[in-house]
């Protein structure tokens, strides 16, 4: 749905460009597949890391991880899962519901959904590619760092 | 040709792990390959319309007004800019980074590039709509409202900790990976 509106806005501003300048859009395509290029073979390692990652590590997998222990160790074993793992949020998020239910601790499901969102060890070099090592490392180090209190609080409000 | 290779040696790599693995583990091998298909198709139709308008942004919006909309001296403008940019993306957080160079490469605020990664990664609008519905309103804007100041703190953080010369190399790298 929302990626549709995005076909809209891009196909919109594509004629908009066209009708005002045809070489300027020419170029504006040129540049679009070149910036595309340039990241396409990480996309695709990315792609098969993926793959091999959701088969082997099955949902079952990561529920034990995650839905086990609970505590401080719990919170920090879901915030090493969800920093490592790259899974799609149509899968993570019905997971992470389904662990609710099941009696996982909220503070171990939220500092899981965080880290997962925010940091990414598997992607880092592509970030690397384009902030260099010290920023990527800062920010995914803070982001990891920051899961917690994002976890903490969620915890404190919903009981 | 070497060039081509050298680039795409972890991809072909990553194939072959694949294909070890289809070849060791028949079922593991295969369902692999399927989730790498489907999570491809996905790709695929996220990304034209994001490079599209990334293509289109790099020729018609002049460094100047990039530098006015998200420079140092933006302000608050630039930082609601980049929240309201990330939120409003599809697709996971590494289709951000090339987005990211151009911003940076047309002269924005770093700190305001970081907040659009945060907003990407975190705050985007059809992931918070998913988000409720699994997890419930509650938790949904809880996370919503304290990332909000998260986000803040980590780019500004981030931006503080580096030097001068940490922000020229981000600079450099910003001016030759995107053309």
């Amino acid at each position: 749905m929302f990626t549709v509106i995005l076909y809209i806005i891009a196909t919109g501003l594509l004629i908009a460009s066209y009708l005002n300048d045809r070489k300027k859009t020419k170029q504006a395509l040129i540049k679009a597949w070149k910036a595309f290029e340039n990241i396409l073979p990480q996309f695709i390692t990315i792609l098969f890391i993926i793959g091999i990652m959701l088969s082997l590590l099955k949902p079952e997998t990561i529920s034990r991880l995650i839905g086990g222990e609970s505590g401080f160790s719990g919170m920090f074993l879901a915030a090493i899962v969800g920093a490592v793992t790259l899974i799609p949020a149509f899968v993570a998020f019905p997971m992470a519901s389904s662990l609710l239910d099941n009696g996982a601790g909220i503070m171990q499901i939220a500092v899981f959904i965080s880290t997962l969102m925010m940091v990414g060890i598997v992607t880092m070099p592509m970030e690397i590619q384009y902030f260099g090592k010290k920023a990527t490392l800062l920010r995914n180090s803070l982001a990891f760092g920051f899961s917690f209190l994002v976890a903490v609080i969620i915890g404190g409000v919903i009981q | 040709m070497k060039k081509w290779v050298f680039r795409y040696k972890f991809a072909v790599l990553m194939l072959f792990v694949n294909l070890g693995l289809l070849i060791a583990y028949p079922a593991l091998g295969r369902e692999s390959f399927l989730h790498t298909r489907d999570n491809t198709m996905e790709m695929l139709y996220i990304i034209p319309p994001i490079f599209m308008i990334l293509g289109l942004l790099d020729v018609w919006v002049p460094r100047e007004t990039m530098i006015r909309l998200m420079g140092e001296r933006s302000g608050i403008h630039g930082k609601l800019i980049g929240f309201l940019m990330g939120s409003m993306a599809a697709g996971p957080l590494y289709v951000a980074f090339p987005v990211a160079g151009l911003l940076i490469k047309k002269g924005s605020k770093l700190s305001n590039v970081l907040i659009f990664i945060g907003a990407w990664s975190t705050t985007k609008i059809p992931l918070l709509l998913f988000e409720a519905g699994a997890l419930g309103w509650s938790f949904m804007l809880t996370r919503f409202v304290v990332n909000l100041f998260v986000i803040l703190l980590i780019a500004g953080l981030t931006e503080k900790l580096l030097n001068a010369s940490d922000k020229e190399d981000l600079n450099k790298r910003a001016q030759t990976l995107s053309t």
